[in-house]
């Protein structure tokens, strides 16, 4: 079923916590709340699962208005952070509850009920554990008991909170391919909350990132990690190293000299350039670039990772090589420059706006 | 083998936090004798008292109509004050751990209150609001219900008294356990009644439990507030305590000691059960501690 959520507002007491969000979902599909805590994320789901109500806005299921609905009239499957599974119940009665409950007319019979649990007992791959507890369980089994307690009233959409946030990381990685697996067999619309970027990038078919109740990018990961939007989103996905710069004559000047990168006919003034550890490479002779003493230079598995003082007030830069392209480089100087890289004009107000778009164009000469 | 584990983490405990074996020892012996002396003793010297003339005498005793008719007023007013209690205790501990309302840090401290208060004060009060000279006294009167030296006000003044014993031990538990579970039902679609029967009420039960013996025990014992609204009616308005302090005060001992023994026992028998229940669901307990 698809989930459009429009122009939501949702305050606690006077402290704003989303701020006129929008967003729409396809049905089927694997979305991702990403953002730091205290970005919303966990309200939006919230909000779309019923158990905060929005201060204004609508949310629609398919064509349906379901924000007056009532968290149980929405029919969705909520997957806690900590699991909240019945502690007194067995796993068989957790995943069985959503249907015991339900009122006679459209509650199965007994029979089907257990069928039905014991089915999704084997999707989660749990079968044998019908009568444990909870307690007796480990991180991941409660996990995936949660899941298929979800799923066993055929929810119209699948909230999941920080769904691999409790685990360690061995158990998250198996988790996440095999709840992609799931997801792909049962055709629910998937919506989770996750503050890990990996998670998200992996996992999701679109990402979207949210910075202090509101949503900075909507997009595939691709389309997150190679074109970034704001600042926010360039400095929250992936490594990244930021600049101060400054426009003079169409160009990109880092302090004194300038950069070689062409800053288009963007006006003169102070900017910030956003580049990726990896998007780099090396030149000889200096015309035009970025030139840094490497303080630190760590070999991380195929990479070289290369730490670079670039002069008094800077924060310490950091490249990606390879290995053999940067053998022993300690304490000397070398010359970079971007390869991909992102503008953004230095503002006052709370949001830069982009001024140019990325460009792997060398700019003149050089190498 | 029991005795060899037993043995060998004796001899072995190098942990920083083990103390040696004197220490242990003096430490255990003065737990011991405190609880013998101060406990034991005077519950042991109630029951010998009460047998001092035989098991005949003691229960000739009890089978006086006046001490009958007190045992069958304490019971009733226990039985009326306890469920009273606990549909509050419930109540006030759902709305305090789990939502928020102004007014809040005020309840929580309002239910404090008849622990703080000298239970005679708390007698008092209700005198003050139903005697004939009061506002409501008359008024009530007028429709042929007396309130004071009564059964009604017997069962105000206990439920007052036992009135935090069940929200006590509730409320911390509640809020430990969070809104997690209750927000799982709603959204697999129970309604609020479900959730609670099925999912609040068992992970409260055992300090539920807890609470209302706790609260039972002292409905039962209660002596300062009952005894200012009682009127001393005998064989009317006596509890089991006022019955047991006017044999006293007329040197009738074994009869005294009698009301004792049995207001003891049930207090004992009040203890045992909360113990073997505890053994009989000790797994349950700790599986839903850990959890």
């Amino acid at each position: 079923m698809e989930v459009r959520v429009q122009n939501i507002r949702k305050e606690f007491g006077r402290f704003p916590a989303l701020e006129d969000v929008s967003l729409d979902i396809r049905s089927g599909e694997l979305i991702a709340l990403l953002g730091p805590s205290g970005s919303g994320k966990t309200t939006l789901l919230r909000l779309v699962a019923g158990l905060e109500s929005p201060t204004e806005g609508t949310i629609f299921f398919g064509d349906e208005d379901a924000s007056k609905k009532t968290v149980q009239q929405r029919n969705i499957g909520f997957v806690f952070q900590h699991y909240a599974l019945f502690r007194h119940m067995t796993v068989l009665d957790n995943v069985a509850f959503g249907l015991k409950v339900r009122p006679a007319k459209r509650r199965p019979s007994a029979a089907d009920i257990r069928r039905r649990a014991v089915d999704l007992l084997e999707l989660v791959q749990l079968s044998g554990l019908e009568r444990r507890y909870p307690a007796q369980l480990s991180g991941g089994q409660r996990q995936r008991v949660a899941l298929a307690r979800a799923m066993a009233v055929e929810p119209n959409v699948l909230l999941l909170d920080e769904p691999f946030g409790a685990l360690d990381a061995q158990v998250r990685k198996e988790l996440r391919r095999w709840l992609r697996e799931i997801h792909d067999r049962t055709g629910h619309t998937t919506i989770f909350v996750t503050h890990d970027q990996e998670e998200a990038l992996e996992l999701a078919d679109r990402v979207v990132v949210m910075s202090k109740g509101a949503i900075e990018q909507v997009g595939t990961p691709d389309e997150i990690y190679d074109h970034p939007v704001s600042p926010f989103v360039y400095g929250f996905i992936g490594q990244s190293n930021c600049l101060d710069v400054t426009l003079a004559n169409g160009e990109i000047w880092h302090e004194d000299r300038p950069i070689g990168l062409r800053a288009g006919n963007e006006p003169d003034g102070a900017a910030t350039l956003y580049f990726r550890p990896h998007d780099v490479e090396l030149i000889d002779g200096c015309g035009g670039c970025l030139a840094g003493l490497v303080t630190a230079s760590r070999r991380v598995a195929g990479t070289r990772h290369l730490e670079l003082d670039l002069g008094r007030k800077h924060p310490p830069v950091e490249i990606e090589l390879p290995p053999e392209r940067a053998a022993s480089t300690d304490h000397t100087r070398i010359a970079f420059r971007p390869t991909r890289w992102k503008l953004f004009r230095k503002g006052g107000q709370k949001e830069a706006p982009l001024i140019e778009a990325e460009a792997p164009v060398l700019a003149a000469t050089g190498t | 083998m029991a005795h060899d584990a037993g043995y060998a983490s004796n001899t072995l405990v190098t942990a920083a936090t083990s103390e040696t074996r004197l220490s242990r020892v003096v430490l255990t012996i003065v737990a011991l004798g405190f609880v013998a002396l101060f406990l034991l003793l005077p519950l042991a010297t109630v029951f010998i008292e009460a047998f001092r003339k035989g098991a005949a005498e003691f229960f000739t005793a009890l089978g006086d109509p006046e001490t009958f008719s007190a045992i069958r007023l304490t019971l009733l007013v226990a039985g009326i004050a306890v469920p009273l209690n606990l549909v509050f205790g419930v109540a006030a501990a759902w709305a305090i751990a789990k939502f928020e309302f102004k007014g809040k840090a005020f309840l929580t401290t309002l239910i404090d209150l008849p622990f703080s208060v000298s239970p005679v004060i708390s007698g008092l009060v209700f005198v003050l609001l139903f005697s004939s000279h009061s506002v409501l006294g008359p008024i009530l009167q007028s429709y042929g219900i007396q309130i004071l030296f009564a059964v009604p006000g017997l069962v105000l003044a206990t439920v007052f008294v036992t009135f935090p014993f069940v929200a006590r031990e509730l409320i911390p538990l509640m809020q430990e356990q969070g809104t997690a579970d209750e927000e799982a039902a709603l959204s697999l679609g129970a309604t609020g009644w479900q959730t609670f029967w099925h999912v609040t009420l068992p992970n409260i039960k055992w300090g539920l439990l807890y609470g209302v013996l706790l609260c039972n025990a002292r409905a039962m014992g209660e002596f300062g507030a009952v005894s200012v609204v009682s009127g001393h009616i005998r064989g009317q308005t006596n509890t089991m305590p006022l019955q047991v302090e006017i044999l006293y005060n007329e040197y009738n001992f074994v009869a005294a000691f009698a009301v004792a023994a049995l207001l003891a026992l049930l207090a004992l028998v009040t203890l045992v059960l909360k113990t073997a229940l505890e053994l009989r669901y000790s797994d349950e307990i700790a599986a839903s501690r850990r959890h």
